[in-house]
């Protein structure tokens, strides 16, 4: 019963909310860096609700329930995760064994989704951009996975998220030794291709292949896309706090440095969004086989020496 | 007026069409988003597929081959849905009423809600049409 709660209210509502309004965050900076206005604060509410109410157009020859599920699937595995993700931040010791993999498989799902509802919608430039998105999950998993090894490392040799928590509470936030800040950096590049933001905007590039993916979705498909997109921008980098900087703790003074620390990542995200330009997708694949890979392996030999 | 008209006036996406026409008034949209003017502040973006856009800014004299094309991208965009002619070629075909190659104007062929006369318009008057189309909506006139 207390997890259909949890599901219900921390894992969808919850996360929903903190998701719109990260989004409402990265439009409004964005805006500001442009020297404009942005957006109103209710403004990524109010377009989802709008395309709620839309038609939803099916293309002519395209499989009809693969189209309409995609999204579904989509949504269902970021809820799922971030319920995860809150039940591990509240009572460390209800983590089951492996939950950390859990998490990483579940993670992938979403761009999965994407991959399938772009080939499933009998469009050219969709195909091209789910094909696209396909290669830059390749790219980015390989030093993603690395950059959270380290911590698995660190907390000896745990794989579950409940204990890799308690340890940072007694011995301090991973982000606090070398082989943690660079891990932390790595998972930050990485998080900015797994939310496709834009130096890897490459499988939605708007110039060129407009909208990518999500070219035929209209109507609710679209509405549930935006909706786990945004809630992805919760539930990245609150997995990144949980397993490098010590969780979110919800009493007294300790919620205002949990909102800190992910104020502070959605801004850096931004900041990394508005002064990068788009790469191809070779360059993004030789940039995180290339150096990305490196720099994780580099954290995952400090952390094996222990520093 | 329903919750669902409420939201479309609160974020109208626009999908942008030239049917032919000389680039000015493409040019005067796209200085809406611009830090002047910034239509952003009303929730409005430029999207990119016709599937996901809720208005349509038509512009150009509609020549024969494209508005067969127009036609065909009104019918795929999603209703409700709102068309805005901008500039006088799309009101009236302007210098090209005599012209073999645009046999009617737009109007003709699909639903215009708001006509945005000027040759371009200016910026401030593309603002003031999509505000008087918003009016528009919201006394339940617009075709829809």
């Amino acid at each position: 019963m207390i997890y259909i709660f949890y599901f219900l209210f921390f894992g969808f509502l919850l996360t929903a909310i903190i998701g719109l309004l990260a989004s409402w965050i990265d439009r409004k900076v964005t805006a500001k860096v442009q020297y404009r206005v942005g957006p109103p604060l209710l403004q990524p509410l109010i377009d989802i609700v709008k395309l709620l109410g839309k038609e939803t157009l099916i293309p002519a020859g395209s499989s009809k329930i693969t189209f309409l599920m995609a999204p579904v699937i989509g949504l269902a595995s970021v809820i799922l995760v971030s319920t995860l993700l809150w039940i591990n931040n509240i009572y460390p010791a209800k983590s089951f064994l492996g939950d950390l993999i859990v998490v990483l498989y579940l993670l992938v799902i979403p761009s999965i989704s994407i991959i399938i509802g772009g080939f499933a919608s009998r469009n050219p430039l969709a195909s091209l951009g789910a094909s696209r998105e396909m290669k830059l999950i390749l790219s980015y998993e390989l030093p993603f996975i690395l950059a959270i090894l380290v911590t698995v490392i660190k907390s000896g040799f745990t794989f579950r998220l409940g204990e890799i928590l308690t340890f940072q509470a007694q011995n301090g936030a991973f982000v606090r030794s070398w082989s943690g800040t660079l891990a932390l950096i790595v998972a930050i590049i990485c998080m900015q291709a797994k939310l496709a933001l834009v130096p890897f905007d490459i499988p939605e590039a708007e110039t060129e292949i407009v909208g990518g993916p999500l070219i035929e979705y209209s109507g609710s498909g679209l509405a549930i896309y935006r909706l786990m997109k945004n809630m992805l921008m919760f539930t990245v980098p609150f997995f990144l706090i949980i397993v490098f900087i010590g969780g979110l703790r919800l009493d007294g003074i300790h919620l205002l440095y949990g909102v800190l620390k992910y104020i502070g990542l959605v801004a850096l995200m931004t900041v990394i969004r508005n002064t990068n330009p788009r790469v191809r997708i070779d360059q993004a694949v030789k940039f995180f086989w290339g150096p990305m890979t490196i720099i994780a392996i580099i954290a995952i030999i400090l952390a094996l020496l222990g520093r | 007026m329903s919750i669902k008209l409420k939201a479309l006036l609160k974020s109208p996406w626009v999908f942008h069409l030239s049917t032919g026409s000389c680039n000015n008034c493409d040019i005067e949209i796209l200085d809406c988003l611009t830090p002047r003017f910034d239509i952003e502040r009303f929730g409005m973006l430029l999207v990119g597929s016709i599937k996901h856009a809720d208005v349509l800014l038509i512009t150009g004299s509609g020549n024969r081959k494209s508005m067969e094309r127009a036609k065909r991208l009104y019918e795929q965009m999603p209703k409700p849905c709102l068309v805005v002619a901008v500039g006088e070629c799309a009101l009236s075909r302007g210098m090209f009423i005599h012209s073999y190659n645009c046999p009617v104007p737009i109007d003709k062929v699909i639903p215009v809600d708001v006509y945005i006369p000027g040759c371009p318009p200016k910026p401030e008057a593309i603002i003031a049409g999509i505000v008087k189309l918003i009016e528009k909506v919201k006394k339940g006139t617009a075709k829809k």
